[in-house]
């Protein structure tokens, strides 16, 4: 992983270097969020609401107006301040167990009412704050703390597909994406549409990043890379799943709510 | 920008069920956003409420369940809007989960509780056992303000109370209510607070200020996590501080007939409305009988029911509920030689002519 | 200290106590009295008997559900047993002479039987069954008079009565007849 020389310009400099383990995926997803809110100049509009979990260190990264909430409850917290401030772009930021485990019925509700927020969930296969544990998204035979002989999906299951999933319960306002942060540019890019979709009040909005976790997974950087580019991406397909048509039609222009 | 019309003009007498008084409660004293999941006996609240929407630009949304009605509330008032959700016995179990962030993170969340039997699914109709859960409840220290009411007047006057206590310190404030305060109907005088002298505290947003944070402004950084024991040791002690220091402006209580009484009866919400018929009534008979009706439950009139209890008063604490009041009470008196007595219902209303022949016997030395 | 009249209503779901719960409260308060009205509501509340607390007095009424009702208002065997808890020595229980007596209670001030089912059926019509009943509770307190419980009828029926105007006039009928049926039984 390299780091790049240049912050962007909504992250706040006085908390860099960053708390995330070195080689963590969050801060790339967060770098890939830091330079959409740039693109878009949308720094004094944005509202950044994380998780518990380790999007908890995120709690103040930018410089911008920023709530910690609790695990699970971001997205009802920045659905409740969407529909009493819809000026707002609201942004709630998770993990894989926050979005998919114990906060499935609030991503499941807001997907339905196509709630007008921008869900950005970071899928590293385990619970990373809590020393390894199983999430939805572990791979059948990953081992993790609650699973040491590997995940039998027999006895718990596939992985979840999450945007498959949000893409299916959604309608046409929907925009939803699977990015990875092997590939940062094109992370960005489905962060700054889904963020274009919220401004233009077309609906609800979703991107799920593959992301690292060297700590729990106990890697050194070569396997790390490996297993998020060729492990991960066996149950996990990167692209868009669901772009509004007018979405599409713009595709790279810039558009504003 | 057009002025929104006001929901209630100057003063007016009405006859309506406590959960409609509530919903116009709460509009009348400015509130914008109501989110909540249906549970009987609060479901009226929000049915008045969503008539009430159209007309006066009211937010509401129905939401997945209570922790998402708590939370989403805690969106609104985060956003600047006054907001509040209503729920009840499981419901509040939930709740204190929102609450428990609302606390930490001083946000004015307003919860109305209309209390129904519990443990458990219990009944739908009536108890006074969310006292110890709405009082204490979470994860934390119960820094939060809850009034009791007892009859459809406290309900407008305190629905309208706890919005401005909750937006003038930043505590959550709740309306403890039970089931048949919901769903009885009785007289009420409804008034544009205004017209009373009532101010009505504005509410201010926490995020979304104008100017471009780090730049213009510094950024709102809210949190609830801390690293280490001391950082949360020095935050939660800042919030205890703050707690103590306004309590006195907050507490509240009622008394009567406690100087040379040698029973007083404690009693709050509709059970304090059968205790006063009796103790009025004894009272006038010679009966040496007075009462005490805490308020706030939280924080406790404990200054003042220390000083009816240290003139060696026999203590009734009457209550649909196993002991929750008497647990308040008790801690209140802690170190004083009064005697504490209870008439404990869980889920039923206690009666006037029990009431009378327990406080007839202790009266009488028995 | 006053008391104030305290009123039970039991019947099955259907035969419309709350209604007449709800106008005697509601009337009592237009004319300027102290009324609390409360149903019970229950899950039993769908399908089972229902229940209504109606007190009117001249000052503020004390707690919601009472002990003891000086008049209790029965319609069916069901409400019958439903309603003893509620009665004592100083209780009129009335019930519905369609009814058998297995389970009425003992020891109450007056048990009176009023035809109201079959009177209503014969006479007027079933659907103002319950408007005979208001008629009833009225001659037996007073509590409102029989031109208060007109106009407050007309409050939540007058928008159908301008459609069916023979309809406001089976109502009137059927409140007086509910206060004749209980003449001379106190
Ligand atoms: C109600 C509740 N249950 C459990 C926890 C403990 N907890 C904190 S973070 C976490 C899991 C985090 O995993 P994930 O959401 O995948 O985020 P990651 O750390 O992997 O980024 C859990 C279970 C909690 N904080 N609150
Ligand atoms: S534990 Fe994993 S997810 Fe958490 S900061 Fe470290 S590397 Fe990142
Ligand atoms: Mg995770």
């Amino acid at each position: 992983m390299q780091i790049q020389p240049a912050m962007p310009r909504s992250w706040r400099p006085e908390t860099k270097p960053h708390k995330f383990c070195p080689g963590c995926g969050h801060g790339i997803v967060l770098k890939a969020l830091g330079e959409a809110i740039d693109e878009l100049e949308i720094q004094d509009r944005v509202v950044f609401g994380c998780d518990i979990g380790c999007s908890l260190l995120s709690w103040d990264f930018f410089n911008v107006d920023t709530v910690q909430t609790h695990h699970g409850r971001t997205t009802p917290v920045m659905v409740g301040m969407k529909r009493a401030n819809p000026e707002l772009i609201v942004v709630a930021y998770m993990g894989d167990g926050g979005g998919y485990a114990i906060g499935t019925q609030h991503l499941v509700n807001a997907a339905t009412r196509n709630d007008r927020i921008t869900v950005i969930l970071v899928n590293n296969t385990q619970y990373g704050m809590t020393g390894g544990q199983m999430a939805p998204t572990t791979l059948p035979g990953q081992k993790t703390e609650t699973t040491p002989f590997g995940r039998d999906p027999e006895l718990t299951g596939y992985p979840i597909q999450g945007p498959e999933m949000v893409a299916s319960i959604t309608r046409d306002g929907a925009y939803v994406a699977r990015g990875t942060v092997a590939r940062p540019r094109q992370l960005k890019e489905f962060i700054k549409r889904a963020l274009q979709n919220q401004m233009a009040g077309r609906g609800f909005s979703f991107v799920e990043a593959l992301s690292t976790c060297p700590t729990n997974w106990r890697t050194n950087a070569e396997d790390t890379w490996k297993f998020i580019e060729k492990e991960m991406t066996r149950y996990f397909k990167v692209g868009e799943v669901k772009v509004p048509p007018e979405l599409a039609r713009g595709k790279g222009e810039r558009e504003d709510g | 920008m057009p002025t929104k019309p006001k929901p209630v003009e100057g003063e007016k007498k009405v006859f309506m069920t406590g959960n409609e008084v509530v919903a116009w409660a709460a509009a009348a004293a400015g509130a914008e956003c109501m989110y909540g999941y249906p549970i009987t006996p609060q479901n009226e609240i929000m049915h008045y409420w969503t008539r009430l929407a159209p007309k006066f630009g009211l937010i509401f949304l129905q939401t997945e369940d209570e922790l998402s009605a708590g939370f989403t509330m805690l969106g609104g008032v985060l956003a600047g809007r006054k907001s509040f959700t209503a729920t009840a016995g499981p419901g509040n179990t939930l709740m204190q989960e929102p609450l428990s962030m609302a606390e930490m993170m001083r946000l004015p969340a307003v919860v109305v509780i209309q209390q129904r039997g519990g443990p458990s699914t219990g009944q739908v109709v009536y108890s006074q056992q969310e006292v110890t859960l709405t009082s204490l409840g979470g994860n934390g220290e119960g820094l939060r303000v809850v009034y009791s009411t007892s009859s459809h007047q406290d309900l407008y006057d305190y629905t309208i109370k706890a919005f401005n206590t909750a937006w003038r310190y930043r505590f959550p404030t709740f309306l403890l209510g039970d089931g048949y305060q919901g769903k009885m109907r009785e007289p009420v005088v409804m008034y544009d607070p205004e017209v009373r002298g009532v101010e009505l505290v504005p509410a201010e947003p926490y995020v979304g200020r104008p100017g471009t944070p780090g730049v213009d402004r510094p950024p709102a950084h809210l949190r609830n996590a801390y690293s280490i024991e001391e950082e949360l040791y020095e935050a939660v002690m800042e919030l205890v501080r703050e707690y103590e220091k306004v309590a006195p402006e907050i507490v509240e209580h009622e008394a009567f007939g406690v100087d040379g009484a040698r029973v007083v009866a404690v009693a709050h919400g509709v059970v304090f409305r059968a205790v006063k018929g009796v103790v009025r009534e004894l009272r006038q008979q010679g009966v040496p009988v007075g009462y005490f009706r805490p308020i706030t439950l939280r924080p406790f009139p404990a200054d003042a029911l220390r000083r009816v209890a240290a003139t060696g008063v026999r203590l009734l604490v009457v209550e649909s509920a196993y002991g929750q009041l008497a647990r308040l009470v008790k801690e209140a008196l802690s170190g004083l030689p009064a005697e504490v007595h209870g008439l404990y219902k869980p889920g039923v209303l206690v009666g006037q002519g029990e009431i009378a022949t327990r406080i007839k016997t202790l009266v009488q030395g028995g | 200290m006053a008391r104030p009249v305290k009123i039970l209503l039991a019947g099955e779901g259907g035969q419309g106590v709350q209604a007449v719960a709800e106008i005697i409260a509601e009337a009592a308060y237009e004319k300027g009295r102290e009324a609390l009205y409360i149903p019970n509501f229950g899950i039993e509340q769908r399908g089972g008997v229902s229940l209504a607390f109606v007190q009117v007095g001249d000052e503020p009424i004390g707690p919601p559900r009472f002990e003891t009702a000086d008049l209790a208002i029965a319609l069916s065997d069901r409400a019958v047993v439903r309603s003893r808890p509620y009665v004592g020595p100083e209780t009129t229980f009335i019930y519905d002479s369609s009814i058998g007596t297995n389970h009425l209670p003992q020891g109450v001030a007056r048990l009176v039987a009023v035809p109201a089912i079959e009177v209503s059926k014969k006479e007027l019509h079933p659907r103002v069954f319950n408007v005979m009943i208001l008629g009833a509770v009225i001659g037996l307190t007073g509590v409102i008079t029989v031109e208060e419980a007109k106009e407050a009828i007309e409050r939540r029926l007058g928008h159908r009565f301008e459609k069916d105007p023979a309809l406001r006039e089976l109502n009137h009928r059927a409140v007086e007849r509910g206060v004749e049926l209980v003449k001379g039984k106190l």
